[in-house]
């Protein structure tokens, strides 16, 4: 049976109920808070599977990304307002009602900005700088986007680590949960587990639909014409690196998003969501889920995220992301899923044979 | 004042011959390849961290050459092994597979020395042994990396131009295939081009280990600054590279000294992005950076 | 008639060969002219010139009366001119119907908001750009294989797939890079009763070609090229008794 999208989204938010379930009835209920920080890295994936497997374009850089989104909401729902509530534009602000007194931790009261607010200006943030990174690089060749984003991601780790109120190395702590509507939020007590987990899945269900719909639609049809003959696409009118452009800044502001609700998850950030290693880890996944396979990616996300987080890596963490990345280019450039062993195998065995017979394969 | 100025101007120099060398590494590698190789800056720190295994028990030539030597054999393997038997990958893919071949090389150094910093002890003197010139004082091993690099740029450039491979390597780089057709063996001119990268990257790594300090994940870092480098000068050109990795160093030292030193990558960095945004091929090259 | 695409006085060098030097002639609406010439005349370089996939170092190319010269790809595409190439470029792991789809790209507007939220009238776009894209296919009888994955098409399929999605965008003017290269003589003649009906629907068309058969049979006007210079501008028959023309193609059959 062939399910469409709206189809194939419901299976997959019925399969997480399942396994929510299942991990509460077998008493491993724990298990959810893994669960949920990898359903909130595999949005920031997904981003970057859209980015990959159909604008072509490589980024080593999302996990800053990530961290400017969620040190931007960070900074913004934590930096207590009240000595500058003089001051016109907070004044205003409070007007409007875009900031928050909340309690903090001694009984005192903060005044901070509302965590919606701040959400939306994190994103905006990340988009802006995807935009400014995005225009020149996007016109040249494949590794100059690699390099600038690795650059850009580069800087957000070391602007973390060196700066005082981004808290240096300890990052930013105490951040508040982020409301939701019906009393849900994400983040905050443990007794929400089941609920931030729900959130996530939701959250997910969603972006997930929204990029099938998309490259299903005008837009994801040009992006495939571009991955399999550009300058064809470009003749047909597509204005290619324009597209490459809006993609590259779309999947920013999801691994921004992505930032801002794990942060109110886990009630705080470091750098570390920002090093290199990260990005490259996001890249490995994609690698693996196939490039322009978003069911795949997804799939090997919320499984390599969640076993990377319940440690079963151990120390070799790094490493097995950096073999699954060499070894999935090597054997398999277009993913697991694609991969043809026998196929595979008949083109070794051909490449032997004739250099056997003297000839330089080329 | 001037004596000042004088320290920060050679402490630059001293970086900017570095990120020079590691920016010819990947010149190197892309004219043979027409790919940027992400593992660069990897030689580099695998060349110090073997010097200094081996300096415990040899005498520090034999160790650093051993080290070079080691480091152009782990070279040539890359190249064999992860890029020799893939027919026409494309960039995508090989960018790829080079930022995986870093990621490994520097967790195997991880593995075998730890995270410990270390260095390779001062060629002559000590820390404290330095030399007079014009009123400054710097130490020889700015004087050591200084001229070794210098050395290096010469005998690179020489080797090009005057060699039989390195004649074979540059029409390789301008014509693959034509070059192919004249019945140059251009796969193996491409291992060369790693092994001599690999090489040249560790060499670097050494003389300036003792300045500098090495560490397993230093990679990235030289990685970055060697491509600015490479990109100021506009790919594929070597002397530009030479002359953009000395303005790098340099603007760089000076900018420590009015800022943070935690932002000291984040100046170079930003170079590379206003470059790219101004100027992609490039301050001093007329060649062009984009590449069919 | 006023000229439509005019090309005056262009030039381009690659490193030391001049690719075209000079070159002027007009293109006016309704008609099929061909660009001919030995190897290497240049005529490649001049439909990449026109199609704005290379800028001319001199000269000026209008469009309508718009100057395109410099433009890129996509905005010349805009200004309604569509083009094949010469080792066809179809999009890989898209169907046959999908690749003429994309055709329609410029005739359509949903963006990234309105496909991902599927919204109605995108829906409806995209169910009319389907249908015109159909109708393309039957218009040159390949209806029949618009499910089938274009790339892996015989290779006259394949030539007909890429001349469908080049004019799905309802183009004013069609450059056709040379759309009879591997094909048998019968699949020759009936591309040269398509090229006919393709003008007979309003459609002019520029053509890059080898076969001489087919030139002289629906040609209006030639253009011919010889190291990058133009020789001969005119009719058929008058450029087949050019004796400039005949030296050119010396030696090359049916000339």
């Amino acid at each position: 049976m062939h399910l469409n999208r709206y189809g194939q989204v419901g299976i997959f938010m019925a399969s997480a109920a399942g396994l929510q379930l299942a991990a509460v009835a077998a008493g491993r209920g724990f298990l959810l808070t893994q669960m949920t920080m990898s359903a909130y890295y595999t949005l920031a994936v997904l981003g970057i599977s859209l980015l990959m497997g159909y604008a072509g374009q490589i980024s080593l850089g999302h996990a800053g990304f990530v961290a400017v989104g969620g040190y931007t909401s960070a900074v913004l729902t934590t930096l207590d307002l009240t000595p500058y509530r003089a001051q016109p534009l907070v004044a205003a602000s409070q007007g409007l009602g875009l900031l928050l007194a909340r309690p903090d931790l001694y009984g005192g009261e903060l005044l901070v900005v509302q965590p919606l607010v701040a959400c939306i200006l994190a994103v905006a943030l990340a988009t802006l700088l995807a935009f400014v990174v995005g225009i020149p690089v996007l016109k040249l060749k494949g590794h100059y986007l690699a390099m600038a984003t690795l650059g850009v991601g580069t800087i957000v780790y070391s602007l973390a680590l060196g700066t005082q109120w981004l808290g240096a190395a300890d990052g930013i702590s105490s951040v508040p949960p982020f409301p939701l509507p019906f009393g849900a939020s994400v983040g905050g007590p443990a007794g929400g587990r089941v609920v931030n987990y729900y959130v996530a899945v939701a959250l997910l269900g969603a972006a997930m639909l929204l990029l099938l719909n998309l490259v299903q639609a005008r837009v994801g049809r040009a992006l495939r014409a571009i991955h399999g003959a550009e300058d064809a696409a470009a003749a047909m009118g597509v204005d290619t690196a324009s597209l490459k452009l809006k993609t590259f800044v779309l999947s920013a502001a999801l691994a921004a998003l992505a930032g801002v609700f794990l942060t109110h998850y886990n009630g705080g950030i470091g750098p570390s969501e920002a090093s290199v290693m990260k990005s490259v880890k996001y890249m490995a996944i994609v690698a693996v889920g196939g490039m322009g396979s978003l069911w795949g990616t997804l799939g090997m996300s919320l499984a390599l995220n969640f076993l990377s987080l319940r440690g079963y890596f151990g120390a070799y963490d790094d490493v097995v992301f950096g073999l699954i990345l060499v070894g999935m280019m090597l054997f398999a450039p277009e993913g697991l899923l694609a991969l043809q062993p026998r196929r595979a195998l008949a083109a070794l065995r051909l490449r032997l044979r004739r250099r056997e017979d003297g000839e330089e394969p080329r | 004042m001037s004596a000042l100025f004088f320290q920060y101007l050679m402490a630059g120099l001293t970086y900017g011959m570095i990120y020079a060398v590691v920016g010819m590494g990947f010149n190197i590698i892309y004219n043979a390849t027409g790919v940027i190789n992400f593992a660069q800056g990897e030689f580099v720190m695998l060349g110090g961290m073997i010097a200094v295994s081996l300096v415990k028990i040899l005498p520090l030539p034999l160790a650093i050459l051993l080290a070079v030597l080691a480091t152009m054999v782990v070279g040539a393997l890359v190249e064999l092994v992860f890029i020799r038997w893939l027919s026409s990958p494309s960039v995508l893919r090989m960018i790829i597979i080079t930022v995986g071949i870093s990621i490994l090389i520097r967790e195997a150094a991880l593995l075998i020395w730890g995270q410990n910093v270390r260095a390779l002890p001062y060629f002559t003197g000590s820390e404290i042994t330095s030399l007079s010139i014009g009123g400054a004082r710097m130490s020889p091993q700015v004087l050591w990396t200084l001229g070794a690099c210098s050395a290096l740029v010469a005998l690179t450039t020489a080797f090009f131009r005057w060699s039989s491979t390195g004649k074979q390597m540059r029409a390789c780089a301008s014509n693959r295939v034509a070059a192919s057709l004249c019945g140059l063996p251009t796969r193996n001119l491409v291992t060369a081009s790693f092994i001599l990268s690999a090489g040249m990257g560790a060499l670097a790594g050494c003389v300036v280990s003792p300045i500098t300090y090495t560490q397993y994940n230093i990679g990235t870092g030289l990685a970055m600054k060697g491509f600015t480098v490479a990109i100021l000068g506009g790919l594929g050109s070597s002397l530009a590279a030479v002359a953009a990795g000395l303005v790098l160093g340099v603007l760089e030292a000076f900018a420590v000294s009015v800022m943070p030193s935690a932002y000291k990558d984040a100046v170079s960095i930003t170079l590379l992005l206003a470059i790219l945004f101004l100027r992609p091929t490039g301050l001093f090259a007329a060649r062009v950076a984009y590449r069919p | 008639m006023t000229p439509f695409l005019e090309v005056s006085g262009v030039s381009k060098r690659f490193g030391g060969i001049q690719a075209v030097s000079g070159v002027s002639f007009q293109v006016r609406r309704g008609m099929i002219k061909a660009v001919i010439g030995p190897n290497g005349a240049g005529k490649t370089t001049l439909f990449n010139m026109v199609s704005g996939f290379s800028a001319p170092d001199h000269g000026t190319i209008t469009f309508g009366g718009h100057p395109i010269h410099g433009c890129r790809p996509h905005q010349v595409a805009a200004r309604g001119i569509s083009r094949t190439f010469q080792n066809i470029r179809l999009f890989e792991h898209l169907s046959a119907l999908e690749n003429v789809m994309v055709g329609r790209h410029l005739r359509s507007r949903a963006g990234f908001l309105a496909g991902m939220l599927d919204l109605g009238w995108a829906r409806r776009e995209a169910t009319a750009m389907r249908g015109l894209a159909l109708e393309v296919m039957a218009f040159l009888g390949i209806e029949a294989l618009a499910d089938a994955e274009a790339t892996s098409l015989a290779y006259g399929q394949q030539r007909a797939v890429e001349l469908a999605r080049a004019l799905a965008s309802d183009p004013e003017l069609v450059l056709l890079d040379e759309p009879a290269a591997g094909l048998n003589m019968r699949e020759t003649r009936d591309l040269a009763g398509l090229i006919t009906r393709i003008r007979d629907r309003g459609i002019t068309v520029l053509l890059v070609e080898h076969d001489m058969s087919l030139v002289m049979e629906i040609c209006d006007e030639v253009l011919v090229l010889s190291y990058g210079e133009k020789i001969a501008e005119a009719d058929p028959r008058t450029v087949q008794r050019d004796p400039q023309v005949v030296k050119v193609y010396l030696g090359e059959e049916e000339c």
